[in-house]
């Protein structure tokens, strides 16, 4: 009989007021007991809604049983079956509109905290688990991966498990792509990150850091030194700009290059070589995932006030509750339906503010979500040292530019069959935010997962 | 890694190196950079790609001592290795049907300016080149820039080697008597902010190389943007090299010093590291 406790186990979780202060993982994780008390809530579904609800199709039910049952290891082989990166996934999923969406116990209380008990089953396995994986039989047939994010190391990791020679090429000088460039420290431990890709390592994925596909070899040189299939997989691209005035003063920053400086560059280390401007008072500009991440960097690193600014509401915010939720705790300062118009500088270009507006929400526009309309008379002046623009990317054109045939949209994404990622050309593969735009780990891991079956089917 | 197969130096704060990176030489072009770290605590510096060879699959860069990761860069020697040398980055020099083309080089940028003098030279363009430093003892690359040139002149600010004077003096003296497709300057900011003045005035096409604040290279962290006649472009997927009647010099001289005083203290720092 299922614990009919109506709310899911706590997370236990460093105190706001001491996080926002360093760069250590904020949710600490369940104990072996907790996570027991929660797999206990799962009622084990018969048609199992959740299963459909997640983009790679983990068995959760049956994972779940296994943790009832303290098989953690069982639990573990049940996850790695469908997806190469579970201690990730269990971390950075948007579980609430996936499979925990989809749980029967939402309906009446709180679903069952699926993502905390497949991060503490991959955490289990890290800890406890000392064996490598098996290396498959090479069937002698090579691929070739550029990018080693989500989707990238999803598709390298299932057909490395079909017995196919895998290298991933990189164009940084660590692999893991926004896994380790963007998502910050205290979200997702870059030390995670990197035991997953040596677990893929073990299966005898090769992975080639330092190497811009599209300048230092093309797709074409890829296949002349026998690849048979290519899956591209990088990443969602160029930094937009507002185009407003004074985006170029000293100050202003892309979430990216913020994200990267602090992230991937480690410049919140007192020794880094690589420096980052702290701000005073910081305003991040958007309102999704990586506006958080931003702006919660941005207190780490000592900001006195930390401003989101989104031109619409908390309604139409599109970042994650428990993201928000955190941002709030750890004393972020959300002004919402504002919207800059200009950056201000001082005689030396650095900024000292910027010129907003105070907007007001009209019918939904094409998104579905309310349209934003300027309020009469609102122009106010917001004082801040340090403003990122966190308002998406657009793609980069390295790959489509230097790859003859490869079909593009008019946004420059390349065009793929939704079901197997297959593009224009015949071999040539791609998934995540390359296809996309900018989306999430968990839908770029399901493309890189689909391309796999589909290059597996096409190589057979 | 990447092994320094060569070092020398060519003056007393600026050598010159050649990498061991075979993928890297098979596809570089004049104009073009690389990006490295010295060891894998490193920043990413970018540096433009002063010659390659293909067949030995070298690449050589020059550098002058300017901060913390130059000054540990010019600590490695032959047969140490670089931690990770990327590229060829950015788009590489134009150099298709010109006839006759003035090169200014300013200091380390002389480093750079060369490859393009040769690769212009190669094609049968008629290469002028003016050469400018602070005195004699920095003077680099002489010999190699008079035999890419017809006429190869050289400035220095004290007139202890060449002419006494700056750059564009002579580049005004070269406009005055020549017909020129194009003028490529590449040095100080502040020099090639004058050339381009300077060239707007004879109405000559002017490219300038840009090489700002960066850190990956690819287009994907947009610190290296810069302004061109209004618009904003990055210059490691647009760039490195612009048209210098459009850039905006003051914006990008202003944007270099974003970090100077975390430069400093780092420099300071390394100097103590290595008295100890």
């Amino acid at each position: 009989m299922a614990d009919m406790r109506l709310e899911k186990q706590p997370m236990p979780q460093l105190a706001p007021e001491i996080r926002n202060k360093n760069f250590e993982e904020v949710a600490l994780g369940y104990t072996e007991e907790q996570a027991v008390a929660e797999a206990n809530r799962c009622l084990q579904c018969k048609h199992q809604p959740c299963v459909g609800g997640c983009p790679v199709q983990i068995d959760i039910p049956a994972f779940i049983q296994k943790v009832q049952q303290r098989d953690f290891e069982g639990a573990y082989q049940i996850i790695s079956a469908q997806s190469a990166l579970p201690a990730v996934c269990g971390r950075v999923c948007p579980q609430e509109t996936q499979c925990e969406g989809k749980c029967v116990r939402g309906i009446k209380g709180e679903p069952v905290a699926i993502g905390r008990l497949e991060r503490f089953v991959a955490d289990w396995h890290m800890a406890n688990v000392k064996e490598p994986p098996v290396k498959p039989e090479s069937n002698g047939k090579k691929i070739a991966i550029i990018g080693s994010g989500p989707a990238g190391l999803t598709c390298a990791g299932d057909l490395a498990r079909k017995g196919y020679e895998v290298t991933v090429f990189e164009a940084l000088h660590v692999a893991g792509g926004v896994l380790v460039y963007g998502i910050p420290e205290f979200r997702l431990p870059k030390a995670i990150v990197a035991k997953e890709i040596e677990g893929l390592k073990a299966m005898g994925v090769k992975v080639e850091t330092n190497m811009v596909i599209g300048r230092v070899l093309s797709v074409d040189d890829l296949f002349a030194m026998g690849f048979e299939g290519i899956f591209i997989g990088s990443g969602a691209g160029l930094p937009r700009f507002m185009g407003i005035p004074g985006e170029n003063l000293k100050g202003v920053f892309s979430a990216n290059e913020y994200l990267t400086r602090v992230n991937l560059m480690k410049a919140y280390l007192p020794d880094s070589e690589t420096p980052i401007q702290r701000g005073k008072k910081v305003a991040v500009v958007g309102g999704g995932n990586v506006a958080m991440d931003a702006a919660r960097c941005a207190k780490r690193l000592g900001a006195e006030e930390v401003y989101i600014v989104y031109r619409r509401s908390m309604e139409e915010i599109p970042a994650r509750a428990e993201e928000i939720h955190h941002a709030i705790e750890e004393g972020i300062i959300f002004k919402t339906l504002t919207n800059p118009t200009e950056i201000l500088g001082d005689e030396h270009q650095n900024v000292v503010g910027m010129t907003c507006l105070e907007m007001e929400l009209g019918a939904p526009d094409e998104s579905g979500r309310r349209r934003p309309m300027v309020k009469e008379g609102s122009e106010h002046r917001l004082d801040t040292d340090v403003v990122i623009m966190a308002i998406g990317t657009s793609p980069n054109p390295l790959i489509r530019s230097t790859t003859p045939g490869l079909e593009t949209n008019k946004w420059g994404c390349i065009v793929t069959e939704e079901e197997s990622g297959k593009t224009s050309r015949e071999g040539v593969y791609a998934g995540g935010d390359a296809v996309t735009g900018a989306a999430t780990v968990i839908l770029a891991m399901g493309a890189g997962k689909q391309a796999a079956k589909a290059i597996d089917e096409y190589l057979k | 890694m990447f092994e320094i197969v060569k070092k020398e130096a060519l003056n007393p704060t600026v050598s010159r190196m050649v990498i061991k990176a075979p993928l890297v030489a098979q596809k570089a072009q004049a104009g073009q950079f690389i990006i490295l770290r010295v060891d894998e605590r490193g920043e990413r510096i970018p540096l433009t790609i002063a010659g390659y060879d293909r067949e030995a699959g070298t690449v050589t860069i020059i550098y002058q001592i300017v901060g913390a990761t130059t000054m540990r860069l010019d600590r490695l020697q032959e047969g140490d290795c670089l931690h990770d040398f990327v590229g060829p980055l950015g788009k590489p020099t134009e150099t298709e049907g010109l006839k006759r083309v003035a090169v200014v080089g300013g200091g380390v940028g002389c480093a750079i300016a060369l490859p393009v003098a040769q690769a212009l030279a190669a094609k049968g363009t008629i290469v002028d080149t003016v050469a400018g430093f602070r005195n004699k003892d920095l003077v680099i690359l002489e010999e190699e820039f008079r035999a890419a040139s017809k006429e190869y002149r050289l400035m220095t600010d004290d007139g202890s080697a060449g002419e006494k004077g700056l750059v564009t003096e002579a580049l005004k003296d070269l406009l005055e008597k020549n017909t020129y497709d194009e003028v490529i300057a590449i040095g100080p900011l502040v020099m090639m902010k004058f050339v381009s003045l300077l060239t707007k005035e004879y109405n000559v096409k002017t490219v300038v190389s840009m090489n700002p604040v960066m850190i990956d290279g690819t287009g994907m962290c947009g610190g290296c943007r810069i302004s061109v006649g209004g618009e904003t472009k990055f210059a490691c997927v647009d760039g490195p090299e612009f048209d210098g009647h459009l850039v905006d010099f003051d914006l990008a001289m202003e944007r270099g010093r974003t970090y100077h005083a975390y430069e400093q203290e780092r420099c300071n720092l390394f100097k103590k590291e290595v008295q100890e």
